[in-house]
């Protein structure tokens, strides 16, 4: 049998290649392998240039150095800002915080920087002590510094709390909340028991199914009402319930992903030394799974980074809401004060994110160097 | 061989005998904690709907869905069905779905053109291309939501003109500060041919392209389908409407006072939400759409290219197609975050249904029902675009033995 499809003759000969050796091929290969390639590097280099120079004359030449109030920002072909950030920066940092009890403050981020830095970096030993503290210990501590009212130090309640702290805060408790709650919905998940599978599996899809602001939403109004009469929670607690309940059920999927890649024989094989189910997933399974989905965890702490800056639509002052606010201030507003605050809240955002980014490309390369093709 | 005499038989330890043996069963564990688990989240529930009732009575409410029946009493800036402040709290509610679903699916269709190009573009042999898509998708998936949505607001949107300086193009589009303003198409009686040729002609392209197909497994000629096709469709609506004496005239907007009268508008909010969630989006997609086409095996452009296949046909013939198998299932979950990325509306004031639910409750004070409306609207629009994307991923699924 012919097939009609299939050529019978030899397609049309093609001219020959052009030369491949030498500098001018290979830059030729690199940008202007056809001629509308050509185009588009022309095009594209073109554009990304002209974008690259208007930052560059709005943040830095046309730009205000110093001035005292908004007059000099407000003047016609004035760039970025940079007085309002400089008069706005500590605000930024710590919000409505008493400046003699910054200290405190200041020592969380310290402490919180070391702690991190042993947990990240692979050189640096005691990682289980490290995570001891980083997940128990360091909350705690970060509660009754910040807050006082014990041990001598003065009561700053969380309305006074603000900036770049609280959207640390926030990320923070969705990390440390998250993976607890989210491990052990993902065993629940994959649990054998009915009752136990059925309700992790509907507290995962139900909270996966709205958006953060929904459940924001929920915490901020209908949790008040869940609470005994004349309880009413703190507005910042009920921002952290909700980031920690959305960030668990993201995180339980992460983990589940990792426990389905475990091999079954790992499972069989604990069982057959006569582990209990715990101490199966304790020591064999979680160990295993945790490692394989580092850098998918990773990347959920990314999102739940960027995320934080919802907490101010219910009208938590964390970074993005204190910079916003800023922006009506009588002294500073100006034609440029608001684009000069989005660029630096930009950049902030974008340092931490790209910086996490990185970290777990590092990671999975380290963690994937048994299994290189 | 000597018989070994057996070694001193040990008791069994006390778990698998003796009077507690059966709490040792995992069986018997298994339901202990499942009845555990049960009682907990019983007692849990009573405390909650027991606070509930005793905070509702101090507050002097009952539950009830009646509200929804009530009069809404605030203005909405946009609107796709009639509405007013007369209006019912239901009608309001379902205005904010309807905008909710018009900016996922806006956003959808626009995150997946620019992802899919972006996400080519990342693979391109072309050294300055690849580096401005990777520069692009580093730049702005590092970048909060929320923030672009206010910097597309401020940087596009608030540098416009105001209404009395609009741009004018053509004295049918405005472009001020209000947003788009354009014609508005008003059909009237027999304008019902255009969707009827519409349809014959889709039909039509449908049975052409079974004949194009047919044709070429038999003769090996390909037909132009698409060349010939897109602008039968295209144009049949407008055959419709030409037989049926142009049953079509439009609103043209005109400056009146303060304000644009007649016409219909895009809100700037609107604007600002699409951009930012088509552009954030995008990114996303972009590098699902890189990590799909480097999945497909080096082996298969290679074969394309052997059979004197262009790049650009190898990639659109024989490694895309490959590529979908592998992206569908993460597409889909970036199209369910966009759809709830879009409640961020809030942020900007643009009336989608988060937006409404927010405005309902402190009009009413409704805030369980409300939320869960709100609750169930987003699960069932999640479940909806899941259950499209397991269809269509069933449809794109390598059809094996």
């Amino acid at each position: 049998m012919t097939l009609a499809y299939v050529r019978t003759e030899d397609a049309p000969k093609r001219p020959p290649p052009a030369t491949t050796a030498g500098t001018w091929a290979r830059l030729r290969d690199q940008f202007a392998p056809t001629p509308l390639s050509g185009l588009a590097t022309i095009v594209i280099a073109a554009l990304l240039a002209w974008t690259a120079w208007t930052i560059i004359h709005w943040a830095l030449i046309s730009a205000v150095w110093s001035a005292p109030d908004r007059e000099a920002c407000n003047a016609v072909g004035a760039g970025a800002c940079w007085p309002f950030v400089k008069a706005k920066a500590l605000q930024w940092v710590y919000g409505f915080y008493p400046i003699e009890e910054r200290w405190r403050a200041n020592l969380v981020f310290l402490l919180g920087g070391i702690s991190l830095l042993g947990l990240l970096v692979p050189q640096i030993p005691l990682k289980g002590l490290n995570a001891l503290f980083f997940f128990l210990i360091y909350p705690v501590l970060t509660f009754y510094l910040l807050r006082g009212d014990h041990f001598g130090l003065v009561r700053v309640d969380t309305d006074q709390w603000g900036g770049l702290l609280v959207t640390l805060i926030v990320a923070l408790t969705g990390i440390v909340a998250s993976m607890p709650i989210g491990i052990l919905l993902a065993l629940g998940r994959r649990s054998k028991m009915p009752v136990v599978r059925s309700l992790s599996t509907a507290f995962i899809e139900i909270v996966r199914g709205v958006p953060l602001v929904t459940v924001l939403f929920m915490a901020s109004v209908m949790f008040p009402l869940f609470m005994p009469p004349g309880v009413n929670p703190d507005k910042l607690l009920k921002a952290l319930i909700g980031v920690a309940l959305f960030s668990a059920a993201y995180m339980a999927e992460t983990v589940r992903g990792g426990l389905q890649a475990i091999p079954k024989g790992q499972y069989e094989a604990s069982m057959a030394v006569g582990l209990s189910y715990w101490r199966m997933m304790l020591l064999i399974i979680m160990p295993q799974a945790l490692k394989v989905v580092i850098p998918g965890i990773v990347n959920s702490f990314i999102s739940l980074f960027k995320d934080t800056s919802l907490v101010s639509i219910i009208g938590i002052f964390d970074l993005f809401n204190m910079v916003q606010s800023g922006f009506n201030d009588a002294k500073w507003a100006s034609a440029q004060t608001g684009n000069t605050g989005y660029f630096v809240l930009g950049l902030v955002y974008w340092a931490f994110c790209f910086a996490m980014s990185r970290y777990s490309q590092f990671i999975e390369r380290r963690l994937n160097t048994g299994h290189k093709r | 061989m000597t018989a070994q005499s057996p070694g001193e038989l040990r008791q069994p330890p006390s778990r698998e005998a003796g009077p507690f043996a059966w709490f040792y069963s995992p069986r018997v564990r298994g339901w202990l904690t499942q009845l555990a688990v049960f009682l907990l989240l019983a007692w849990g529930l009573y405390a909650i709907i027991f606070n509930t009732q005793a905070n509702l009575k101090k507050l002097n409410q009952n539950f009830g869905f009646d509200f929804l029946t009530q009069a809404a009493g605030f203005d909405l800036s946009t609107s796709l069905i009639a509405y007013s402040s007369n209006a019912t709290n239901a009608r309001a509610l379902v205005v904010g779905l309807l905008n909710t679903i018009l900016i996922a699916v806006l956003g959808i269709i626009f995150a997946t053109v620019i992802g899919f190009i972006v996400g080519i573009m990342r693979l391109s042999r072309n050294k300055v291309v690849a580096g401005a898509a990777t520069l692009y998708v580093e730049v702005v998936r590092n970048i909060p939501l929320l923030l672009q949505i206010f910097i597309w607001y401020a940087l596009v949107l608030k540098p416009l003109p105001g209404v009395k300086g609009a741009i004018n193009l053509f004295d049918m589009i405005f472009i001020s500060n209000r947003g788009v303003t354009m014609p508005h198409p008003l059909f009237e009686e027999g304008a019902w041919l255009a969707p009827v040729f519409l349809f014959g002609a889709l039909v039509a392209t449908w049975f052409f392209r079974r004949w194009a197909r047919k044709k070429q497994e038999q003769t090996g000629k390909s037909t132009p389908v698409w060349l010939t096709s897109i602008p039968i469709i295209l144009l049949s609506p407008v055959l419709g409407l030409a037989l049926a004496g142009w049953p079509l005239t439009f609103d043209y907007p005109s400056l009146a006072g303060f304000n644009f009268k007649g016409g219909m508008t895009i809100v700037p909010e609107m604007l600002a939400l699409l951009l930012a969630l088509s552009i954030y989006t995008a990114t996303y997609i972009a590098e699902t759409v890189r990590a799909g086409i480097l999945a497909v095996s080096h082996g298969q452009s290679e074969a394309a290219a052997a059979l004197g296949l262009s790049r650009g046909k190898a990639l659109r013939l024989v490694v895309i197609p490959q590529a979908m198998r592998v992206i569908i299932p993460p597409l889909a979950s970036q199209y369910l975050n966009l759809t709830k990325n879009s409640s961020l509306a809030i942020a900007v004031g643009y009336p989608d249904f988060m937006y409404l639910g927010g405005t309902v409750n402190n009009q009413t004070g409704k805030a369980i029902e409300v939320v869960f409306i709100l609750m169930v609207v987003y699960l069932g629009l999640s479940l909806l675009t899941a259950a499209f994307m397991n269809w269509f991923n069933s449809r794109m699924k390598l059809v094996e033995r």
